[in-house]
């Protein structure tokens, strides 16, 4: 089946982190001890939203090493598709799900010397789980951490508490940014940058550093994109001869999903490459969204990342 | 602690036998019948040929993600000559210890669960109870805490599993072979490969580059997936049943490559047939890769009467180059002169299984 292996899990406890952030504590529906994973790993949830099957990928940010439990900390999208909204809506304690075996798409690069983060907002997620496993098994890092305000600065007592020295936070409103520059000069060689954040703080964060000469794969970042909404568009399926209208809310990998094609996928977040698909006619546009094809595969159009992207035009056809 | 065999373990089922000097190795009836024959058709060509390591058939080398037959101490006991002789056969960069980890909780939680009778884990939390009793270990250690261990835990793993093993990090959207314990090879050095990435150290393989299969194979592999292992089957030939043809040791076993006449090739020379499974790691992220070697003589696999006629048709049609990279190309028409006697041109049904 198309995703990969699954864990049948059941909602164990949720949490108000803060106004906008809630947390979900999944544990095996058979009692038997979750999966470890490596920091950075996101698991795809899969919902049940009124007959509307929705996948989203969210970091894992407990401890790696806590077998109990998998955490992950959603925030609520209330402009989104409604996968964030149902989260906070109707995942209550009790509640029965499936989730995917943990993905890494954002791993550390064990031969670092030392891990320097930079986390905006809900990217801090992933690096809880990352700075929990250096914890145990050594490794220097150094947080920067920007949130809008105190109030929405999850977890940032907690990291304070435990590592004072390494981890620096910063508010929006109070008119503090981090001072990247300095902050990039000050490194040893042999230091790994990570970013996960908003769009505008990754590219902020990955230019100011190439600008400084740091080398490309000492740099990584992580960044889910929502499949975002559109026109509805149709889209003829050559490998299965069905027709299908994907609606504005739906993604074009949902709407395959809801024909009964057994499409390929891991991600769901235009991240992995999984779901790529060949192009075989277009009489129009596709509205590539992906960071998984090259600019020039985007602009070939001769391929297609049915999880995120869109399209605009007469006519489009896939080898799907 | 050391890990020193404490056997007392060669009974009816673990065979006392060599794979050096005097050659005793020998595969039982039912260790023929369970063989993995790797051609499922009549013919032979590099494919990716991946498939899901899912337990299989009862009684097959499938049935167990890693398969423990009757060679094992036997196998075990030549891995430490080869090891006495030449430490650089296992070699674990700094940052792979804790895929060594990971693989070590793979294996003995798998072995653990798949054949309780002789290998027991028993958990405190982090200290552990490992007892493998057909060599005679009964070890406490602390996971994750590489003191508690007379190796690290990588190699004190593979000492006592067989087939070789590496680990690849992944990074850059590469994978590096950082780790191995290789000391059952089909002519390759992880002295030579470690540190390389994936094409590196697939760049001599003939014709699979031109037809795209390692970009296809290394895009899968960065995809798999923790709890999703894949197979594959992988093939050559040697004469004598020596697992370790090594090319630090080629002076030693090249030659015997001259020494094959009709009368003794069905009892010297051997189909090796390796068993190559793909696990990604947990903790680490790095991608375990275990290449289990199976040696079947030809006068042993032609008793099963679909294999003599299949064996013979595939090695009479092979691609000269990939008979010469798997080192028999020298010895391919007198292979295929002693098989064509067990070859009456009788049509072979689909499949590898010896009885379908």
């Amino acid at each position: 089946m198309s995703g990969g292996a699954k864990l049948k899990v059941r909602v164990a406890e949720v949490v108000n982190v803060n106004d906008m952030i809630k947390r979900f504590r999944f544990v095996s529906l058979d009692g038997s001890p979750m999966p470890a994973f490596s920091g950075g790993a996101h698991t795809v949830v899969e919902m049940d939203d009124d007959g509307v099957r929705r996948l989203n990928p969210y970091s894992l940010m407990s401890d790696p090493e806590d077998r109990s439990a998998y955490e992950i900390s959603v925030r609520r999208d209330d402009a989104g598709r409604g996968g964030s909204l149902f989260m906070h809506r109707h995942v209550t304690p009790g509640l029965q799900m499936e989730i995917s075996y943990p993905v890494n798409l954002f791993p550390l690069d064990t031969r670092a010397r030392k891990h320097l983060m930079i986390a905006g907002g809900i990217g801090i997620t992933p690096f809880l789980a990352q700075i929990a496993q250096l914890t145990h098994f050594g490794g220097r890092f150094e947080l920067h951490y920007a949130a809008r305000s105190q109030a929405l600065g999850a977890y940032m007592d907690r990291l304070t508490a435990a590592h004072p020295a390494q981890v620096h936070c910063y508010f929006d409103d109070q008119g503090q940014v981090i001072d990247l520059a300095r902050v990039l000069s000050m490194q040893p060689i042999g230091t790994h940058l990570y970013v996960c954040g908003p769009k505008g703080m990754i590219a902020w964060v990955l230019s100011t550093a190439t600008s400084l000469g740091w080398p490309e794969k000492a740099l990584h970042h992580e960044e889910f994109l929502a499949p975002g909404t559109g026109m509805p568009f149709q889209v003829d399926l050559a490998a299965t001869g069905k027709t299908i209208t994907v609606g504005t809310n739906q993604s074009l990998l949902e709407a395959m999903e809801a024909a009964g094609v057994d499409a390929p996928y891991l991600c769901r977040g235009g991240a992995c490459g999984q779901c790529e698909t060949n192009v075989i006619a277009c009489d129009g546009a596709i509205l590539h969204r992906d960071h998984w094809l090259t600019a020039d595969e985007h602009a070939a159009g001769r391929k297609i990342m049915p999880c995120v992207s869109r399209f605009e035009g007469k006519s489009l056809t896939i080898d799907r | 602690m050391s890990l020193d065999f404490n056997l007392g373990a060669f009974n009816d089922y673990f065979r006392n036998e060599t794979f050096r000097d005097d050659f005793t190795y020998a595969n039982s009836p039912a260790g023929i019948r369970r063989f993995p024959f790797p051609f499922d058709r009549d013919d032979y060509m590099y494919s990716v040929n991946m498939e899901p390591h899912v337990p299989g058939r009862k009684g097959s080398v499938f049935e167990h993600a890693f398969d423990v037959d009757e060679h094992y101490v036997s196998e075990m006991i030549d891995r430490a000559k080869v090891l006495a002789s030449d430490p650089l056969r296992c070699q674990s960069l700094p940052h792979m210890t804790l895929a060594g980890w990971d693989l070590l909780e793979l294996i003995m939680e798998a072995k653990a669960r798949d054949y309780p009778q002789w290998f027991t884990l028993t958990k405190d939390g982090n200290r552990w109870h490992w007892i493998n009793r057909p060599l005679g270990i009964d070890h406490h250690f602390t996971f994750l805490d590489d003191s508690t261990l007379p190796y690290g835990p990588f190699e004190y793993i593979t000492r006592q599993t067989q087939g070789d093993f590496t680990l690849q990090d992944e990074r850059d959207n590469d994978l590096w072979m950082d780790a191995g314990m290789v000391t059952s090879q089909a002519d390759w050095s992880l002295d030579f490969d470690i540190g390389m990435s994936f094409m590196e150290w697939h760049a001599p393989v003939p014709l699979a580059h031109e037809k795209g299969i390692f970009d296809r194979a290394l895009k899968f592999l960065l995809k798999l997936q923790h709890g999703a292992p894949v197979r594959r089957f992988n093939w050559t030939m040697t004469v004598n049943p020596l697992l370790d043809t090594a090319p630090e040791t080629y002076p030693v076993w090249g030659p015997t490559k001259t020494s094959l006449t009709p009368e003794n090739l069905g009892q010297k020379q051997h189909l090796r047939v390796e068993l190559q499974a793909l696990f990604r790691l947990p903790r680490s992220n790095a991608i375990a890769f275990s290449i289990r070697c199976y040696l079947g003589r030809f006068e042993e696999l032609v008793t099963i009467p679909k294999w003599g006629r299949r064996l013979h048709r595939v090695i009479r049609d092979i691609n000269p180059d990939v008979a010469a990279y798997k080192g028999f190309l020298r010895n391919r028409d007198a292979m295929v002169a002693w098989l064509a006697g067990y070859d009456d041109g009788a049509p072979t049904s689909p499949g590898f299984w010896p009885e379908d």
